[in-house]
């Protein structure tokens, strides 16, 4: 099939940037959506133009190391998919296809479809884990912890920190994101020691990173390709309030 | 800015709380004008004379205003943050599968307050003494008002606004407040919708009853 | 001849490691502040040795070539962790999984490595689980288990389909932790592209800064690579599209031995080929085969939909063959049976290139949400690529690069050859001889991480400690950099026509034929020879777009494509060398009647360690005799 890309050009931070279209033919249905961007790629050094930089790792999901912003949602129109896992085949022969990178203060565009989500590992610095220092632990069935327990923490653990709870909300906030990781760790009794340092100290740098605040409007959840859930930012503004009161 | 208005969660909670102290307010606000639907103009009058001179009320009037003051500073705050924090914006937008009113809540709020002040100029500043009119007389007012076509549509359209506001508003607040259950929360959400339907319905049912048949 | 000592320390087995332990040099914690330690790659391994290193007090700079080290493929490992905590009452033991791993990796492996590994397995669980990584658990509150392939008992510690993902955040997690308390400098965005050694010592590495192209010097007092594997040669494998094996490519070209190169696991639960433009095949746990039955249609070419063939027309092969192990034999022995048939004739799908992987039985003996539980997140993965629905359809499979059993060669304190150079995780060669074992990866890449480089590495800096800081600006830190640079540039002035990716997919092409899951000693020289014209026509026609000082994927991957080519001749030429089958590596002259892998103790009881001679001369063999002291090598048989 043929698709018109129109994709977000950026030489370098301090570029401002534009959109190129490129008129694409030979695309097939069973090209992953990363695939065919390879495959522009390709075309584009044969005619010595220079290739679309963006990210991506494992290309299995997993990663989060890629997150394009196409025809106006994160990683496209299907749900629950990153953009690697995104298929060709949900798009029309003929299309014309928009892509942008993530749009964000806290995720500044490198180069092209690239951006820099260092913001969110200084997120996990300031308190995004369980202070146990190796060698410290005890027999790991000394603690029961009830199924439902471990089960929901592992619901809040799948975060692959993409970035894309950001990208779609509309204040670019990371609560999602700051929250799944509160809530994985505050569900177990190992991680609740530290609970109210930890929301305190998350809460504040992501403040302070530039994020916006949360207006629970819901598109992070419903963009989400682990579709983690909302009720993690209740936990969070649980935990907090109960870090200040306490 | 920060250390007084505090972190991003904590103007969230002032606000919600703001709101919901808000929200119930309106119940109080609507028991009083459904008196206004009586022939007799003596139980609003009477309602109106021991809101404006019971010391009690006077001291929740301030608390109210507080309340409003809150929530609108807040809300301003938040809404400016939000904007810088994306400050290049989306070429291609799609509307993802969200609560839709969220997104608007800031136009929305301004249009309230727009009314707001319109609704202080034709009540609460005469009670005040601030603008002049018949303080002993807000029943005779309020039904001179309603008979103003151009009146009854503003005052309509501010309460489809309002609607619109509350819809959003009722179960964020709950989400805010951390009130999140698999369980209670489509509960919360219905028991919102209801209410952004019922009380809205409710204000707007007295002036076009008014129109029409008093 | 060097002679490979491996200081495998004195005593009986279960000893060696805690003898060692209260024997070892340490490092004084006033010490320790002063001395500096490189981590290169920061998954599972180089996460947890980063994070253990700075808990005990040194200074320690990462670097990943990725924008975070959340990143790294351990990420994507699904299946489990093993650890011989016995909860299930099934006889498990230190040395039960001691022993399945030496046969598992077809007595390939050396012994007190393989014994330490399973020795500190329940460590690693119980420090995970102190690390908040939801382990699954019964309704009594304590940890679930279940089997993997190759074993008997079930020691696998899960959480759902991404257990290397809870893992590797958890070491994330500690890692940054550190990293907020001063104590790691974290580089990312950066790629190393050269070893620094002086005086016989590795004291730094060059790297280049893949955002501005920088190439920048960094020193220390020792280094770790902990670069993960090279199944990424293959071109399409179930590896994260950038893992590479230039790290452990420069660490041979400076003197560090690399072992039994050719060592590849070749997993055979991965979704197939679906068509050419490809970027990467996805896999399928091997936990799968749990409940999932292997088959294919008893007839020729039957190309009836699977639901249509009755059970009685359908061929568990595994099943048939293995009947001991039947679905469970280890990855090796599946993947050549996969292969067997599809050879023969009866594989399915459009290409003929993939067989049945069916949970009809296991939805109807215990039905539909047991089987969501389990293998839940596995069963959407594959809709989302494949489009169709397992619980309804079997699964098609098929095998696809994914391990490098071999790597850098390390003695019992995981150090190379080279003084001060470690290798940890699957860098290096050490504990799964000629086959892996499934959730031994993770197990082993922690074990390393955690609990033993922090010890052994004392060993060695416990006499650096009179040494200052390592100056960047040194004859050998200036020539390394000359060196890359002229690399760099050499790659950006070809201005060919064909593109590094063309080039990788054919070099993948070349090996997956000729040193696959099969090979033959005419295949392989004749591989070897398309590789080195391969290798030529590259240098003489690569196309390169963009410049040095700028954001560059081509550069970065042209680069990695050259370094394959390199590993590519040596993965050969191991290969050329071992004269038997053993594990992964099954030459077909040496089979036995039935088809299976015959093993020659006899000659090849040892581990192929090669060194770098230079650009034009051939790599030296050395051999590392394997003394089998506890366990007796046997035939491996899973029948």
């Amino acid at each position: 099939m043929n698709i018109t890309l129109k994709i977000w050009r950026q030489k370098n931070k301090q570029d401002k940037g534009k959109f190129v279209t490129y008129k694409l033919d030979g695309v097939s249905t069973e090209m992953t959506f990363l695939e065919m961007l390879d495959y522009l790629n390709e075309k584009l050094i044969k005619e010595d133009a220079d290739p679309v930089a963006f990210d991506s790792d494992c290309r299995e999901g997993i990663c989060g190391m890629c997150g394009l912003y196409i025809n106006g949602r994160p990683n496209g129109p299907e749900k629950g998919v990153t953009t690697c896992q995104l298929s060709m085949s949900v798009f029309k022969d003929g299309k014309k296809i928009t892509v942008e990178p993530w749009r964000s203060k806290a995720f500044p565009v490198i180069k092209d479809l690239v951006v820099d989500r260092s913001t969110f590992d200084k997120l996990i610095q300031v308190g995004g884990y369980i202070s146990a220092n190796t060698g410290a632990a005890p027999e790991a069935n000394s603690i029961p912890i009830k199924k439902e327990d471990v089960d929901r923490a592992f619901d809040s653990g799948i975060c692959i920190g993409c970035g894309t709870c950001v990208a779609a909300c509309k204040n670019a906030s990371a609560m999602l994101f700051v929250s799944a990781k509160i809530s994985q760790l505050s569900l177990l009794p190992q991680g609740r020691v530290e609970a109210k340092e930890r929301v305190q100290a998350m809460v504040l740098k992501m403040d302070e990173l530039g994020f916006g605040n949360c207006t629970n409007t819901g598109a992070c959840e419903a963009e989400c390709p682990k579709e983690i859930s909302l009720s993690n930012i209740a936990r969070m503004n649980r935990e907090f309030y109960k870090a200040k009161i306490s | 800015m920060r250390r007084f208005f505090g972190s991003s969660v904590t103007k969230k909670l002032v606000m919600a709380l703001a709101g919901l102290f808000l929200i119930t307010f309106l119940i109080v606000h609507l028991t009083i004008n459904l008196f206004l639907l009586s022939d007799d103009p003596d139980p609003f009058n009477k309602a109106a004379h021991f809101m404006a001179s019971n010391p009690l009320i006077k001291i929740f009037e301030v608390v109210l205003m507080g309340g409003f003051l809150i929530h609108i500073i807040c809300g301003v705050i938040l809404q400016i943050q939000n904007w810088m924090a994306r400050p290049k914006r989306y070429k291609v937008t799609y509307p993802s599968q969200t609560s839709f009113f969220s997104k608007y809540m800031i136009y929305l709020g301004i249009i309230i307050l727009i009314f707001l002040f319109l609704h202080f100029m034709n009540f609460f500043f005469i009670k005040l003494g601030w603008v002049e009119g018949d303080h002993e007389n807000f029943y005779g007012i309020a039904h001179d008002l309603f008979h103003m076509p151009q009146y009854l549509v503003i005052y309509l359209f501010s309460f489809l606004i309002l609607a619109f506001h509350l819809n959003h508003a009722f179960q964020s607040a709950f989400q805010t407040l951390g009130l999140n259950h698999a369980k209670y929360t489509p509960v919360i959400k219905g028991i919102g919708l209801v209410y952004s339907i019922v009380v809205p319905v409710g204000y707007s049912i007295i002036p076009i009853v008014i129109y029409f048949f008093k | 001849m060097t002679k490979l000592d491996a200081k495998i320390p004195e005593g009986p087995l279960a000893e060696k490691w805690t003898k060692y332990e209260a024997s070892v040099n340490l490092v004084n914690p006033a010490n320790k502040k002063n001395l500096d330690i490189i981590v290169v790659g920061a998954g599972a391994a180089g996460a947890s040795a980063a994070a253990s290193l700075a808990e005990l007090g040194y200074n320690v700079k990462v670097y990943v070539f990725q924008d975070s080290s959340r990143r790294a493929h351990s990420i994507a490992s699904q299946g489990g962790i093993n650890a011989t905590k016995n909860y299930k009452n099934d006889a498990d033991s230190d040395y039960r999984l001691f022993y399945d791993m030496i046969k598992g990796g077809d007595f390939r492996a050396r012994e007190a490595n393989v014994y330490r590994a399973a020795e500190i397995s329940n460590n690693i669980i119980d420090q995970f689980v102190a690390q908040g990584v939801p382990f699954a658990r019964e309704y009594s509150g304590y940890l679930a288990n279940r089997s993997f392939g190759g074993v008997q008992v079930s020691r696998t510690f899960y959480a759902q389909g991404q257990t290397g993902q809870q893992c590797t955040l958890a070491a994330y997690q500690a890692l940054s932790r550190q990293i907020h308390a001063g104590k790691v400098e974290m580089f990312s965005r950066r790629d190393m592209l050269d070893l620094v050694v002086i005086d016989g010592k590795a004291r730094g590495i060059i790297t280049r800064n893949l955002i501005t192209g920088e190439i920048e010097r960094h020193s220390a007092h020792a280094v770790v690579l902990a670069t993960g594997g090279f199944g990424t040669i293959y071109y399409l494998s179930t590896l994260a599209i950038n893992s590479n094996g230039s790290a452990a490519l420069a660490a041979y070209k400076k003197g560090a031995f690399l072992a039994n190169p050719s060592l590849a696991q070749i997993h055979p639960t991965c979704i197939p080929v679906l068509n050419d433009y490809q970027s990467k095949l996805t896999l399928m746990s091997e936990s799968l085969r749990n409940d999932g039955r292997v088959w294919v249609p008893k007839e020729k070419g039957d190309k009836r939909p699977a639901n249509e063939i009755p059970e009685e027309e359908r061929d568990y092969y595994l099943e048939r063959k293995y009947p001991a192990f039947g679905n469970l034999v280890p990855r090796d022995v599946a993947s050549r049976a996969a292969k067997e048939r599809c050879d023969a004739g009866y594989g399915v799908g459009d290409t003929g290139l993939a067989v049945y992987l069916d949970f009809k039985d296991a939805i109807k003996n215990q039905g539909y949400d047991t089987i969501k539980a389990k293998y839940g997140t596995l069963f959407g993965l594959y809709l989302k690529v494949t489009g169709i629905n397992p619980y309804e359809e079997p699964m098609r499979i098929y095998p696809a690069s994914h391990y490098t059993m071999g790597g850098l060669w390390v003695d019992y304190n995981l150090m190379t050859t080279i003084a001060g150079l470690y290798a940890i995780g699957e860098a290096n060669f050490s504990d799964h001889g000629a086959n892996r074992l499934g959730a031994s990866s993770l197990m082993q890449c922690s074990g390393d991480g955690y609990f033993i480089l922090p010890v052994t590495i004392g060993d060695y800096l416990a006499d650096q400690i009179k040494v200052p800081k390592i100056s960047t600006d040194t004859p050998e830190f200036e020539k390394a950099e000359k060196a890359v640079k002229e690399k760099l540039n050499k790659l950006l002035s070809v201005k060919g026509t064909q593109t590094p990716t063309s080039f990788h997919k054919r070099l993948g092409h070349i090996l997956w034929t000729y040193s696959g899951m099969k090979r033959n000693e005419k295949g392989l020289k004749k591989a070897l020879k398309l590789v080195n014209e391969l290798k030529e026509e590259f240098w003489k026609d690569v196309k390169l777009s963009g410049g040095l000082n700028e954001l560059n994927h081509e550069l970065e991957k042209a680069g990695r494509v050259a370094d394959f080519f390199e590993l590519a001749s040596l993965i050969i030429t191991d290969a050329l060398n071992r004269k038997e089958s053993c594990g992964a590596h099954f030459r077909e002259e040496y089979q036995t009647e039935e088809g299976e892998a015959e093993r020659d103790d006899k000659n090849y009881s040892y581990v192929a360690a090669w060194e770098y001679t230079g650009e034009m001369s051939n790599p030296k063999l050395h051999k590392e005799e394997l003394v089998f002291e506890f366990v007796k090598p046997t035939k491996r048989s899973y029948k």
